[in-house]
């Protein structure tokens, strides 16, 4: 089976994120007050060929906690999307 | 007596290897040589310097690529045997990323890439680092980065405190460290820590680049002497 696993990788909220500090003063400054907040994190698609659902959510918690994201200061979560 | 042969690794993207290399070469019998990414051998480097860069290109996070790099398993391994290990800049991201320091670096508080002269003092002087510096002296050694912003969990915190693993902070000309002279956001001010058995020194301000008075200060160079005194 393949699925696509769709990642994100955020900061901790007890980390300042800075790159959406500022995205959210712009957003105010744009007259949006109703915005807070702002969080900016990654996206990552990764493909993965695992013979069920459980294998390959085994799979993608490893290579998060190994790889893709720092756990001293990044949270990771994850959607599994079976490729036809 | 045969030159000590001191290792200074090359990543992709690394940029003050040359730097690095030049500092080494400036000591006697004392022989630099670059150890390439892509090899597992050490050449019978006494000790490992990484250098500062943008190694891989600061993809996913800094350091955090190198740190699977096939030199990165040797220079792990022999750091647990005892092997002293300097990561400057880039290469205090890759120690924290290979696991050898505890706790991360993440962007500048004040989102800036900063490249300026910043005053750090030593706070611990036993280390094999530092140990031809004076207690609380202040010392004039320029920062070039963009995530410098040492993080790590109030408990991590403490026990490094606790083990005087903090070995350089940032502080004004006067020695005091404030918030107002903290130019990264870095918990406590902190520039450099060690690891607990005390070969793994890890710090974001430059001493290669404070290796000579040409450069404007040679507050650097004891930090490699010591080291080098220690092989």
């Amino acid at each position: 089976m393949a699925y696509t696993a769709k990642i994100t990788v955020t900061l901790r909220q007890s980390i300042l994120d800075v790159q959406g500090k500022a995205v959210e003063h712009a957003l105010l400054n744009l007259g949006y007050g109703s915005v807070g907040s702002a969080r900016i994190g990654k996206y990552i698609e990764v493909l993965i060929n695992e013979e069920d659902r459980g294998a390959a959510e085994r799979v993608c918690n490893e290579i998060c906690l190994k790889l893709l994201s720092n756990p001293v200061m990044e949270n990771y979560s994850f959607e599994l999307e079976q490729v036809n | 007596m045969a030159d000590i042969t001191v290792g200074v690794v090359v990543f992709p993207g690394s940029n003050c290897d040359h730097d690095t290399m030049h500092a080494v070469a400036s000591f006697d019998g004392v022989k630099p040589v670059m150890l390439w990414h892509g090899s597992h051998d050490l050449q019978g480097a006494k000790a490992i310097l990484l250098p500062g860069g943008f190694s891989y290109g600061d993809y996913l996070r800094a350091g955090s690529i190198a740190r699977f790099s096939p030199i990165m398993k040797e220079v792990v391994e022999a750091a647990g045997r005892g092997m002293p290990v300097l990561g400057i800049c880039n290469g205090f991201q890759v120690l924290l990323e290979s696991g050898l320091l505890e706790g991360a670096l993440s962007r500048n508080r004040d989102k800036k890439f900063l490249c300026c002269d910043t005053f750090i003092k030593p706070v611990n002087c036993s280390t094999m680092f530092t140990s031809l510096y004076r207690q609380e002296e202040v010392l004039s050694i320029p920062i070039a980065h963009g995530e410098g912003n040492y993080f790590a969990p109030p408990e991590t915190v403490a026990s490094l405190l606790e083990h005087d693993q903090v070995v350089f902070r940032y502080c004004d000309a006067n020695g005091r460290v404030r918030d107002e002279t903290n130019p990264n956001g870095s918990v406590g001010n902190i520039a450099g820590i060690v690891n607990r058995a005390g070969n793994v020194l890890g710090l974001m301000p430059h001493p290669e680049r404070a290796s000579e008075k040409l450069l404007g200060s040679d507050d650097g160079r004891r930090l490699f002497e010591s080291l080098f005194r220690q092989l």
